[in-house]
């Protein structure tokens, strides 16, 4: 009896080790993937900021005139950069992870082509997107 | 040793007819969101130097509250399965993750409905 599986304990599983770490070599593919769960979980915030930039629309032209100045200065520029890139990245790769889940484009030459098609294409599109704000007077 | 069924030991613990519901939806909301997105986005960007006598005008457009309601759920739908299943991830105490995934559910929820009454109120007066 020298290791006894009780249903109080959690047994010692074998685990597989964790992503980042001298075990795996880091790819292109993998970074991507971690990028699309960063940039996810970033875009969680920037929903809440879209809330709060809603709310005080909402409240009035007091509370949408303080925020506003915040988000026109140097630093709120570039968090909107950041996050209009990170909503570009999450579309482009969720668009690659759909077609994935249609069983398309599974091979690695395929998913390293469509991944550099993401990093290419979002960034493209933010520095359209941001042409064009600027250019909207 | 236990004197419980096999059955007993799974009730409760996973999948009862469900176990694809998660994974669905996101991939809904998912679908749901490349339209959203796209407007949302390129709407945004025109309205970068605007005053809020024109935001709130943009925001009232019955076309456009109707789309920015359908944006903010789908994005906090979607937004609540991916931070769930982060924190399923990588939070590994069982205390702390039942804290971290009400904590996120109450947050989505709140930020949901305060985003949906704003543009109502928007709209609406």
């Amino acid at each position: 009896m020298s290791t006894p599986a009780t249903s109080k304990t959690t047994p010692q599983r074998p685990l597989s080790p964790f992503m980042i770490g001298p075990y795996y070599k880091p790819q292109m593919t993998s970074m991507l993937s971690i990028t699309h769960r960063l940039t996810g979980l970033g875009l969680s915030f920037g929903a809440i900021l879209l809330v709060t930039w809603l709310v005080c629309l909402a409240s009035g032209v007091d509370c949408y005139n303080t925020i506003v100045p915040h988000l026109t200065a140097w630093y709120g520029k570039v968090v909107l950069v950041a996050f209009t890139w990170a909503l570009l990245y999450h579309f482009c790769n969720g668009i690659r992870h759909l077609m994935w889940d249609l069983g398309k484009g599974l091979d690695m030459p395929t998913a390293e082509k469509t991944g550099w098609g993401v990093i290419v294409v979002s960034i493209l599109v933010t520095a359209g997107v941001w042409a064009l704000a600027l250019a909207t007077k | 040793m236990s004197y419980r069924s096999p059955l007993g030991h799974a009730r409760g613990l996973g999948s009862a007819k469900q176990g694809t519901h998660h994974f669905w939806i996101q991939r809904v909301t998912a679908v749901a969101l490349i339209p959203l997105t796209l407007w949302f986005v390129f709407s945004l960007a025109r309205l970068t130097s605007a005053d809020f006598d024109v935001v709130s005008w943009w925001v009232a457009a019955p076309s456009v509250a109707v789309a920015l309601m359908l944006f903010i759920g789908c994005a906090l739908y979607h937004s609540l399965l991916g931070v769930q299943v982060v924190i399923e991830d990588y939070v590994g105490s069982e205390g702390a993750k039942i804290v971290a995934l009400l904590l996120s559910k109450f947050v989505h929820v709140v930020a949901g409905v305060a985003g949906i009454f704003a543009v109502l109120k928007i709209a609406l007066t």
